[in-house]
């Protein structure tokens, strides 16, 4: 009896089912469930007063589809995403080349790098809602500490370049306001990208490396034609991550501009979270979010796939 | 030798072209370095900032004209609730990680394991639902909570942060526990071991890489997250620090902003250290969790 207790318990396929279960039947209660529910929602007139249930159809795809909002919203989440993506991968491919150079094994160098290490982190580091709004301190309209220096290097102020206004007023200037959310998401995200760089960099063996040293190929070309080339599968799982965080999110938006001025700053998160909570309509609150989850799938499927063919290459 | 190229130049090669190398590197670091610290330098430099000196208008924001006052940080941690924010920040991150431990670690392996087509497949399932965005599930998760009676409770939080924490970690240890051969759990079986106890002394020993990037990246998601916390919970002494320090120190029009830029700067430097401490892991747990997985 004991014996066949112990080969059932022992055996392979049933721990397999036992040790899957718990973490799929939570995925499917706080994952599944609210999201087939956000799917009914967006085909009602739920409230946040009233949850009942009234099929409407898809007449909340409908309206939300003619608000001139949800158009700037639509617009703006994209370029948002796809400009702070580019600028991402450019920036923490220098940085993930910088940072993988050999140095010099003084002790000097040793700490300068440490402390450097440190400093590049923090922006990943920090809560995001914490350091954005040190972002809204830096972006203010009278004591920004940009416009001072731009003031000392003479580009802003009576008769300059940028004049004759003595500040910028970032976030209150529609260009502006973007450029200064599409900086914040770059500066966020290439640590992340950098980390992830660097994994990828790491992993190529070395004798490659020697092997194209020894045929004579000299840095860039040895960059462009065999460092590069290898870490394109981990490159593209980077910028997956960069655009779901930047596609998804609602923090800088929300503490920086609120969407303003007016609908200039506008994404599809904040929109849907002025409908949906502030405005208390759940219906199109869901409808509005759930415009953001077939782009994610499709990006995600595209470079996954692109990813594991590149790798089998 | 900071030279930039594969190739390194020859002993006694040309010195100033070497020289001119560093100086081009210590540069551009240089650069890096300030753009990302830039905000922090700030928030240093404010923090011990006078009213007036903060609001003198044309003067230099990284300089004391005044004399530096610690007027700011006393009024933030005795006037404000930051470190019970700190504390709800804390107990919350620590919960999430376990929960996302216990639930991860076994689904991994199961996946890890299952091979061929269902195994990818099965990956590939995690992957996607970790794409769900918060965005689009606070609406219908904002009712299941008020429903729990969980609104206001940090319960709250340790129950659905893991619905983002769960599915990505998964799918970071499947490709740890790919890279262990399972020839060395049958080994482990030969020995007497059971199936469980192999797992718990032979594969989860072997993980401590990936199980470290789980813990930091879940810890941190925690921490960052910020949609979740701010409609599960609106009283003020529950609230955690992404979501307290912005309305607790900004009401209305009214920033208080040294001690509000403070509060950051006191959260990025020990994070940071951590962080800089175990990146060396993460770049590990990177490359075999999404390079090989």
């Amino acid at each position: 009896m004991n014996a066949i207790m112990s080969r059932w318990i022992d055996d392979s396929r049933l721990m397999g089912i036992v040790f899957l279960a718990p973490a799929t039947l939570y995925i499917v209660l706080l994952v599944g469930l609210p999201f087939v529910t956000a799917l009914l929602f967006s085909v009602s007139t739920a409230t946040v007063g009233d949850a009942s249930f009234n099929y409407v159809g898809l007449r909340n795809f409908a309206n939300v589809w003619q608000t001139p909002a949800f158009r700037d919203a639509l617009v703006n989440t994209f370029s948002f995403t796809v400009v702070a993506q580019i600028c991402t991968i450019i920036l923490a491919n220098i940085l993930a080349q910088l940072l993988t150079t050999p140095l010099p094994q003084r002790r000097s160098g040793r700490i300068g790098m440490w402390i450097a290490r440190m400093l590049l982190i923090l922006p990943w580091a920090t809560p995001l809602s914490l350091s954005v709004v040190g972002w809204l301190w830096m972006f203010d309209s009278k004591y920004s500490p940009i416009d001072y220096i731009f003031r000392e290097l003479a580009l802003l102020g009576p008769g300059t370049v940028w004049g004759p206004a003595n500040n910028l007023i970032w976030l209150g200037k529609p260009l502006l306001a973007k450029a200064s959310i599409i900086f914040v998401h770059v500066w966020r995200m290439t640590p992340l990208a950098t980390v992830i760089l660097m994994a990828g960099l790491s992993s190529i063996p070395t004798d490659l490396l020697d092997q194209a040293e020894v045929d004579g190929s000299r840095y860039f070309r040895t960059l462009f034609q065999v460092k590069l080339p290898l870490i394109m599968p981990i490159m593209l799982i980077s910028l997956l991550f960069g655009f779901i965080f930047t596609f998804g999110d609602l923090t800088v938006v929300y503490i920086l501009t609120r969407g303003g001025p007016i609908t200039h700053t506008l994404t599809l998160p904040m929109y849907s979270f002025l409908v949906g909570i502030d405005g208390g309509n759940l219906a199109q609150g869901a409808a509005v979010s759930l415009f953001i989850f077939p782009v994610l799938l499709l990006v995600a499927v595209v470079l996954l796939r692109t990813a594991s063919r590149a790798e089998i290459r | 030798m900071a030279t930039l190229t594969a190739t390194p130049t020859p002993a006694g090669g040309p010195r100033l072209l070497r020289v001119l190398r560093g100086t081009l590197y210590t540069t551009a670091v240089l650069f890096f370095c300030l753009l990302a610290a830039s905000p922090f330098l700030v928030m240093g430099v404010v923090t011990f900032q006078t009213d007036q000196d903060l609001y003198r208008r044309g003067a230099s924001p990284f300089d004391y004209e005044d004399m530096p006052t610690l007027e700011h940080l006393d009024n933030l941690f005795n006037d404000t609730r930051y470190l019970s924010f700190v504390r709800n920040s804390t107990v919350t991150g620590i919960a999430v990680v376990v929960v996302t431990l216990v639930l991860s670690l076994p689904a991994a392996w199961a996946l890890a394991r299952l091979t061929g087509r269902w195994g990818e497949r099965a990956g590939m399932l995690m992957f996607i639902v970790y794409l769900v965005p918060p965005t689009l599930l606070f609406i219908p998760l904002f009712r299941i909570i008020v429903q729990l009676g969980l609104r206001d409770n940090l319960l709250s939080l340790i129950l659905v942060y893991p619905s983002i924490s769960v599915p990505f970690s998964t799918w970071l240890l499947m490709g740890f526990f790919k890279s262990i051969p399972p020839e060395l759990e049958e080994a482990a079986l030969v020995d007497g071991f059971t199936r469980y106890e192999a797992f718990w002394r032979v594969v989860l020993p072997l993980a401590r890489p990936g199980i470290i990037s789980v813990v930091v990246f879940t810890f941190t998601l925690t921490l960052h997250e910020f949609i979740y916390s701010l409609v599960f919970i609106s009283a003020s002494e529950v609230r955690t620090l992404s979501t307290g320090v912005p309305t607790e120190l900004i009401r209305g029009d009214v920033f208080f902003w040294q001690p509000l830029l403070a509060s950051a700067l006191l959260v990025a430097i020990p994070v940071g250290l951590v962080y800089n401490l175990f990146l060396d892991r993460l770049v590990q747990g990177f490359t075999l969790g999404a390079v090989k997985g």
